[in-house]
């Protein structure tokens, strides 16, 4: 581990420690607590505890099941925690943001991320996540939730039924993508050889990233389950391009829709700093952890986990 | 399949290009400087070295509100409007969340510049629309206060 890398982890083991030992400095508080509607009696620390706990299992699960942290974390959280919708999605941008900061740097060094790929783009879906994010602000909440749970049972199909291609076959470049030069080099790692990749079909893709853009704001999910798919399958970019391009993206566009939770007040340092902390430690322990799990496994589990927060979630959303 | 082979494409590169390095740098600089400050303003806040505005026992009282109500109830103003409250424990941790969602409008600024040295004005035009994006969107004029 790096020395940079060591530093970060023992912030986050502190931070963790900090958290435990600040609920029992406040255990004097609990005698004073109020009941909260989820959960009756339980003491308010108890909340942002099971919280730290269930994100970090939601880190060492989005690692191994190869999603990104919020797409795992505003339909499980919003599902069964107290917490309204309104703070688990600007919650959730912020996760998905942060994980995306975090892996952003060493992605455009190692060339695998590629900014050409992404600042078009970027500039497309983080103007529609605005959008969105006006959106699902904008309508009744169970109407969000409704359309929540429908978007993630939807995710949950297509993890199921997505294929990808490691270097999908580009006969030409499109005229869009070869003015605007995007295109690119890496070493594959695997093989060592040098790979040369191109794209294709760029207009159609622009315009499915308005769509993209529109969910994540609307729903405060990271998008990597869909920009993947249309950078790889529809586009034409190599996989391991698609997906570090597509976890760089989420650096831009996570960011413009999470100014505008942020101005809306849907904010509580109390729920969104132990869901950071948590996932992130989460993130770090499941990287160590994918050398000895059945990755094939842990993402059967990730789709079910998603499924039954997406019923959840429609339950929730219809009153039940 | 993309063309593969053993030796670099000699109208290439392998590395990253400048700009794309710069963005790096300043992205990783701001990141770490984020998350540092947000574990520091964490810990003065739940050790109540500054008193938090909202008592953290009322916390279940709001947090199950949508924003509108909680807003209402707490007195909080949405918008920039934390920048006059950092004197309280829960608002200093606006400090950092406001960093980790600034430092990709930072990075796209500060590559713009060099983008235009390089003749590539069609990208330097794309970052310099992704910076009035970001602007923005932070500047709040888009709207605040919730439903």
């Amino acid at each position: 581990m790096s020395r940079r890398g060591k530093i970060l982890w023992m912030g986050v083991v502190s931070a963790v420690l900090l958290l435990v030992a600040a609920h029992v400095g406040m255990a004097s508080e609990t005698a004073e607590a109020q009941p909260v509607k989820m959960g009756a009696n339980w003491p308010w620390w108890l909340w942002p505890t099971v919280l730290f706990v269930v994100t970090f299992v939601m880190g060492v699960a989005a690692v191994l099941g190869g999603v990104g942290g919020g797409v795992l974390f505003v339909p499980i959280i919003s599902g069964f925690f107290p917490f309204h919708l309104d703070f688990v999605r600007g919650a959730g941008l912020l996760v998905a943001l942060a994980g995306a900061l975090a892996a952003g740097p060493g992605l455009l060094k190692m060339n695998l991320a590629s900014l050409r790929l992404a600042i078009p783009v970027a500039l497309i879906a983080s103007a529609f996540s605005i959008v969105g994010a006006m959106i699902g602000l904008a309508l009744p909440t169970n109407i969000v939730q409704i359309a929540l749970g429908a978007t993630i049972i939807g995710i949950c199909i297509l993890m199921f039924t997505a294929k990808k291609s490691e270097f999908p076959e580009v006969p030409q470049a499109d005229r869009l993508s070869s003015a605007l030069r995007i295109c690119g080099i890496y070493r594959e790692a695997s093989t060592g050889q040098v790979v040369d990749w191109k794209i294709h079909r760029t207009p159609q893709g622009l315009l499915l990233f308005i769509i993209i853009g529109t969910m994540a704001g609307m729903f405060g999910l990271g998008a990597g389950w869909a920009n993947v798919p249309v950078l790889n399958l529809l586009m034409g970019a190599p996989l391991k391009i698609s997906v570090a391009t597509s976890k760089f993206l989420l650096s831009i566009t996570d960011t413009s829709a999470a100014w505008i939770y942020l101005n809306q007040g849907c904010v509580i340092p109390m729920i969104v700093v132990p869901s950071l902390v948590g996932i992130m430690l989460g993130s770090f322990v499941g990287v160590r952890l994918l050398r000895v799990a059945k990755p094939a496994l842990v993402r059967w589990i990730v789709i079910i986990m998603l499924g039954f927060a997406g019923l959840r979630a429609l339950a929730k959303g219809l009153g039940y | 399949m993309a063309v593969a082979s053993d030796k670099p494409n000699p109208a290439g590169k392998i590395q990253a290009g400048p700009e794309q390095v710069l963005y790096a740098k300043i992205l990783e600089k701001g990141m770490y400087f984020g998350l540092l400050a947000l574990i520091i303003t964490f810990a003065v806040y739940v050790f109540r070295i500054l008193k938090p505005y909202t008592p953290m026992r009322d916390l279940p009282k709001y947090w199950s509100m949508g924003v509108n109500d909680y807003l209402n109830a707490t007195g909080i103003h949405a918008g920039w409007s934390w920048m006059g409250m950092l004197r309280y424990g829960d608002f200093l941790n606006f400090i950092p969340i406001a960093v980790l969602a600034s430092v990709t409008l930072v990075c796209f600024a500060s590559i713009v510049p060099l983008l235009w040295r390089q003749n590539d004005k069609v990208y330097a035009i794309l970052a310099v629309g992704e910076v009035i994006i970001l602007t923005v969107a932070a500047s709040g004029i888009l709207g605040t206060g919730g439903h």
